[in-house]
């Protein structure tokens, strides 16, 4: 019994210690790592202040001296970057408020009421999810090219807002686990479904619709592949094709700083969200991969 | 998505309820009613944009189609000649080869939420620092990278040189081109895994690794017999996304070498059917290679999924 106590408390002690040391060795690995992380985007930011020449700078500056902030200006009259902005705008929250909206609805339809076949309906819409895009694009784009909706922003909004299958499944997970009885009791008392789903569901699942609403939202924004396909007007090109196209035209006079301020630019507002719901975020980047 | 237990729907109504047949089948109809109203539009956008695009493209892989003029019927004519394509080839092999990332992202990722999953101090500022690349915009990214690649005033070379190493002009050689996407795929991807990772490894009940201590278990043996088979469901969940995503890479390689690279040594398979598409106008070629691209990441899926059968998400 005294020998056993002895060793019980000698283990955690030495322990513990080790586990301070390894902690030393690996904080100090991760933050080697953080570096390499975030390095090329401090180069990316420091090249946006430079001037043209000093770009070529071997060793090169970190802290620029002067740091050309003018080149922050420049930019919305280099490019058509404030419409960019303002078009990935019009994108990104009509397909995300609606979709959201549809998808709740339809997440609700399928996790708690009654509809001969709707587990069948629901599979097969998840099939749909294992078709890639590539696939369906050249189809897609002629249908849109036949009722004259290539170079708008239609093709990239309408598809959007009939539901996110993803976000349908995220949502009926969430549903399932909730009581039948709380819509039951609901109906006993004369609620109608619309009701329900106002009254109860949507601010029962608002948490998850954020996190969802969130990550659909960066996806949408940060989307290239379908604008590059539709879009041809400089005046409707998104963001992420406006900035393509500084990277592009600029990279002949080698205006490096203007290319990486409109990079920056195209970046920030991703950033702030990320920043601000940063918690909804990995929450449900978390969620989706541990619960699939 | 393989393996479906028989869906329960709703839990038996209250027995109260049978007592009135007739009003019981009114109101289940008003309920059906709704119901179908509110997945009306989820599954009108299937028909719309999924399968009517889909059994469009099975047809249209048969014709010689520019998309200017009515597709015309050739037969297998299209299939014949992705057989003998020398850049379908080339760029389904090289769509392959950038999935080498796929396994060095998982061990660094895995190591990164091993080493974050300990009481560090700074935690949230590691996870938060290496989560950064991933929600960047994946043109912005491929801008950065495609700067830092670059032969004489690139930051990588420029590292490289501080060792005194000359680097490569990266994107222009035909050798060190996919590498540096590979690289750069991995630096973007990593703390997506990580944070994954990081969830199931902290949901391992502690209980595990203390009785597997008080039996002997070294840190190796509980890692072995704990740590990786308890996130084998993470892992197997980013295997499966990365090679779908990865079968569908366009972005960087779009940006970052807009001709396809030296000798096609970057293009992958979606870029070459999006050239043939919509820079040759070869549509209906175009269509039979993104169909062939379809079955082969739904055959991949489908191995996958039966592989791990055990894994496979169920509904209900």
């Amino acid at each position: 019994m005294q020998t056993l106590k002895q060793t019980r408390s000698r283990t955690p002690m030495k322990a513990r210690t080790r586990y301070t040391i390894t902690n030393i060795w690996i904080t100090v690995l991760l933050a080697i790592g953080a570096v390499v992380m975030i390095a090329p985007l401090l180069w990316m930011l420091t090249t946006s202040l430079k001037d043209k020449e000093g770009v070529f700078a071997l060793p090169p500056e970190w802290i620029p001296n002067p740091a050309h902030w003018d080149t922050y200006l420049r930019i919305w009259t280099e490019g058509p970057l404030a419409s960019g902005i303002k078009n990935s705008l019009i994108v990104s929250l009509s397909v995300t408020v609606v979709g959201s909206f549809v998808s709740a609805l339809a997440a609700f339809a399928f996790a708690k009421m009654r509809l001969p076949g709707k587990n069948g309906l629901f599979l097969l819409l998840l099939s749909g999810m294992m078709i890639p895009f590539p696939t369906l694009m050249i189809p897609q784009f002629m249908m849109f090219s036949r009722i004259g909706w290539v170079d708008t922003l239609l093709p990239l909004i309408v598809p959007g807002m009939f539901g996110n299958i993803m976000m349908i499944f995220f949502l009926r997970q969430y549903l399932t686990s909730t009581p039948d009885s709380l819509i039951e009791a609901a109906r006993v008392d004369g609620a109608s479904f619309p009701q329900i789903f106002f009254r109860m569901i949507l601010p029962l699942i608002r948490p998850a619709i954020a996190a969802q609403f969130i990550l659909w939202f960066m996806g949408v924004w940060n989307d290239y592949l379908a604008p590059t396909i539709y879009l041809n007007s400089p005046e409707k090109l998104t963001l992420q094709l406006v900035i393509a196209n500084f990277n592009s035209n600029y990279a002949i006079q080698s205006d490096y700083p203007l290319i990486m301020a409109a990079s920056i630019v195209a970046l920030l507002p991703i950033f702030v969200i990320f920043l601000v719901f940063q918690r909804q975020i990995i929450e449900s980047v978390a969620l989706t991969g541990t619960k699939a | 998505m393989s393996s479906t237990s028989p869906a329960t729907t709703a839990p038996a109504r209250p027995v109260t309820a049978a007592a009135a047949p007739q009003r019981k089948s009114t109101l289940h109809r008003s309920e059906h009613r709704w119901a179908a109203a509110f997945v009306a539009a989820p599954v009108i956008g299937f028909l719309l944009f999924t399968l009517f695009p889909l059994s469009y493209s099975v047809y249209a892989s048969f014709t010689s189609w520019n998309g200017l003029s009515a597709p015309r019927f050739i037969g297998l004519d299209n299939f014949i000649a992705i057989g003998s394509d020398p850049y379908f080839r080339k760029t389904l092999f090289n769509t392959f080869f950038y999935m080498l990332g796929i396994p060095i992202g998982l061990v660094l990722s895995l190591l990164l939420a091993m080493a974050l999953s300990r009481k560090l101090p700074g935690r949230t500022f590691f996870r938060t620092v290496y989560y950064i690349p991933v929600i960047s915009s994946l043109a912005a990214i491929a801008i950065l990278w495609q700067w830092a690649y670059n032969g004489d005033y690139g930051l990588v070379n420029q590292v490289l040189h501080l060792f005194g190493i000359q680097g490569p002009n990266w994107l222009q050689d035909t050798a060190t081109v996919k590498p540096a996407i590979i690289i750069m795929s991995v630096w973007k991807g990593l703390g997506y895994s990580m944070l994954l990772y990081l969830a199931a490894i902290q949901s391992v009940p502690k209980s595990l690794y203390e009785a597997a201590e008080l039996d002997g278990a070294g840190s190796l043996r509980k890692f072995t017999s704990i740590t990786l088979p308890m996130v084998r469901p993470v892992t197997f969940f980013l295997i499966v996304t990365n090679i779908i995503n990865g079968s569908q890479m366009f972005t960087e390689i779009n940006i970052m070498t807009p001709t396809g690279g030296p000798e096609y040594s970057a293009a992958t398979i979606v870029w070459y059917i999006w050239q043939k598409a919509f820079k040759n106008l070869q549509m209906g070629y175009a269509t039979s290679m993104a169909l062939v691209l379809g079955v082969l990441i739904f055959i991949i899926t489908a191995i996958q999924m039966r592989m791990n059968a055990r894994n496979a998400f169920s509904v209900e």
